[in-house]
């Protein structure tokens, strides 16, 4: 129980640093967001408007920093995080609304789907080590080392554009009204295919690499040989003692890797345009959309956090030595 | 003790090992790290097994266990386990799952590592389970955690215990655990490799005297695996000596003791303090022990040995009868009949044995 308290004191203490930052960061930028605004728009704002924008954005009321701070967390507690420039004058809370579901959807199901993948094929091949299965290795191994933007755009070439197998780009048939009909469930799988599929190819490696290389270490562990000369079926000694303590560190860097699903795919869903989160933020960077970029920052280091959170717990619910005896 | 347990003893082999040859490496130039090796294993019997590191000890257990693993290859030989309805079989013939129903069953394994032998992510109880569960096929789960709980409690430790995991358990309570799991079954033969290296000597005499205790009571036969000889003179029936993947000396213990035949089981007795008797000067043995990779011909302990003759470097000698034995040269004596010693010192001709290995 201390433990527990331990913990959300931490991520508590965390999470608020990493807010006042996200706080803080953009105040430090040179220029203020009207004249961006204004500039972006390129003459099409009257400059008499001038005046109303900095009402609108709330610029017209001298408050001192620290009064805008507690607005800042006021306005956060109400879900609010301002407007975004580019889709003005769309609240920023709804644009990453709609991006996040579609970045976790589709990585996060191809994270987990690689994790299991890779982890199975690594107790397999770091059970039977010396077998041709080792031929897995170097395979894999290569499509993580190439560039991520390249797997991509390889896969595209070969199965959108010379097979036709799959749509190049795109989350779904823009002919289809997004609702929950076995059409449209469908469509998402099938547009999510190919970047699902680069996600998979880039990142299983690892989880083969990390997990073979725990087999082997743990498969020569005395509790293992103990295991055999228990005269356990064969499946119980792999699973239940081999790959149950193999798995300990996987399972930490998979919670990471569901941390980096919502920050860590902004190549992927530019080379493939899918409407997620990276693809917002990088449409954000580049038209200068701070109230934008600033809710990514939020969403995507909330995420980092939530997962080291999972992790934290899933490391203890997994392994007895790292409770405290209460 | 050793007395008091002989008379249980009877010649009924339970585990014989016959010519078993280890290998370690596939490649065309392979260490041959037991060569060999011949044992038998008496019903009701504690056999010791000593020798320096590296001779091929605990190899021995793991191959007559087919435990090995990699790169270790058996190359030869038999292992023969009667069962209990008086029927042998080849442990290194049996099929993957008749092996399986065979270990734990009729032969169990304490083994060196009290410390990595539990799985530190089950509780103690879980793992004592699971090896009765897998053997007792429809035996309901609680019946398992009752029979668990009597185990512990048969080697001192609260029933209660068995929810704890192996890190909140000393080294001693540990072992303790292993023991009480490796009985779980009432194996046959239960073997320990170095059962108590990593304790401490008050533990290390408490838990060897309670398996004493419980061999009396249960009526497995041991196999014992030490370095220490002085301790194996203590708790043995007979004791094996091995030197470079093979047995040199085989007799009972107390003869071992008192009237080692071969040069280097006179060597390792100097080499360790007498638990009673006047105080002697400790002499070790000079040199280490020869490169299994590259043996010469002859005897393996002809380097270091202090009576070593022209035949001992070309010839290797072979286990047999000693030089007192009544079909021997020396003085014949009915107690060395069972004794064995692979030494040229005792062969036919070879003159007089030295007067430190006659005694």
């Amino acid at each position: 129980m201390t433990f527990l308290l331990r913990r959300i004191a931490f991520y508590a203490l965390t999470a608020w640093a990493a807010i006042t930052l996200n706080f803080i960061v953009p105040r430090l930028l040179p220029g203020d967001p009207v004249t961006a605004l204004m500039g972006r728009m390129q003459g099409r704002i009257d400059s008499n408007a001038e005046q109303s924008l900095r009402v609108l954005f709330g610029l017209d009321q001298d408050l001192s920093l620290w009064q805008q701070y507690t607005a800042y967390w006021a306005m956060l507690f109400r879900g609010d995080l301002g407007l975004s420039f580019t889709h003005f004058p769309t609240p920023v809370a709804d644009i990453v609304g709609q991006a996040l579901p579609w970045t976790v959807g589709l990585v996060g199901v191809a994270t987990i789907i690689a994790f299991v993948l890779g982890t199975l094929v690594g107790i397999a091949i770091g059970w039977r080590r010396g077998t041709w299965a080792d031929g897995i290795l170097p395979v894999s191994t290569f499509f993580s080392a190439v560039p991520y933007f390249w797997v991509g755009l390889i896969t595209i070439t070969v199965f959108a554009v010379n097979l036709r197998w799959f749509p190049s780009n795109g989350s779904y048939d823009r002919g289809l009204v997004p609702a929950f009909t076995g059409e449209f469930v469908g469509s998402v799988i099938y547009y999510g295919f190919l970047p699902a599929l680069t996600v998979v190819l880039s990142s299983v490696a690892g989880w083969i690499l990390g997990m073979r290389n725990m087999m082997v270490t743990v498969s020569s562990e005395d509790y293992v040989t103990v295991a055999h000369a228990k005269g356990l079926p064969g499946h119980q000694v792999v699973l239940g003692y081999a790959a149950r303590n193999a798995i300990l560190p996987q399972v930490s860097s998979f919670a990471l890797s569901l941390g980096f699903v919502v920050g860590g795919t902004l190549i992927m869903e530019m080379v493939f345009s899918y409407q997620g989160i990276g693809y917002t933020l990088y449409q954000a960077v580049s038209t200068h959309d701070y109230p934008l970029m600033q809710g990514c920052f939020l969403v995507i280091t909330l995420s980092v956090l939530v997962a080291n959170i999972i992790a934290d717990f899933a490391y203890v619910a997994l392994d007895p030595r790292t409770r405290k005896e209460d | 003790m050793s007395a008091m347990s002989a008379k249980t003893t009877t010649a009924e082999p339970v585990l014989e090992i016959r010519d078993l040859s280890v290998d370690y490496g596939y490649g065309d130039d392979p260490t041959h790290v037991l060569r060999n090796v011949s044992l038998t294993l008496n019903r009701g019997e504690v056999l010791g097994l000593a020798g320096e590191s590296g001779c091929g000890k605990s190899t021995l257990a793991y191959a007559a266990t087919r435990l090995l693993a990699p790169p270790g290859i058996i190359t030869s030989g038999e292992v023969l386990l009667t069962g209990r309805d008086g029927r042998r079989a080849d442990l290194l013939g049996l099929t993957d799952g008749q092996l399986r129903s065979t270990r734990w069953q009729d032969v169990a394994i304490v083994f060196q590592g009290a410390m990595s032998s539990l799985n530190p992510v089950y509780r103690v109880g879980r793992q004592l389970v699971d090896g009765i569960l897998a053997h007792r096929k429809g035996m309901p789960r609680v019946q398992a955690e009752e029979r668990a709980a009597e185990l512990l409690s048969m080697v001192g430790i609260p029933a209660d215990r068995l929810r704890s995991y192996p890190h909140q358990l000393s080294g001693g309570m540990r072992q303790r655990v292993m023991i009480a799991m490796a009985l779980a079954l009432e194996p046959q033969v239960l073997i320990m490799d170095e059962p108590t290296t990593a304790l401490d000597v008050v533990m290390q005499r408490q838990i060897l005297e309670q398996v004493m205790e419980l061999r009396d009571r249960l009526g497995f036969s041991v196999i014992f695996i030490t370095h220490d000889v002085s301790l194996l003179v203590e708790v043995a029936d007979r004791i094996a000596i091995m030197y470079a993947g093979e047995i040199v000396e085989q007799a009972a213990a107390g003869d071992v003791y008192r009237r080692p035949r071969h040069p280097y089981s006179h060597g390792l007795l100097g080499s360790f303090p007498p638990l009673h008797g006047p105080r002697r000067e400790l002499s070790g043995i000079p040199g280490s022990p020869p490169d299994l990779r590259r043996l010469a011909p002859g005897c393996p302990f002809a380097a270091r040995c202090p009576h070593v003759m022209d035949v001992c470097r070309t010839d290797r000698p072979v286990l047999g009868p000693t030089a007192f034995a009544s079909t021997g040269p020396g003085v014949a004596t009915a107690a060395e009949d069972g004794r064995l010693v692979a030494c040229h010192l005792h062969a036919q001709g070879s003159g007089p044995v030295p007067k430190a290995l006659a005694r």
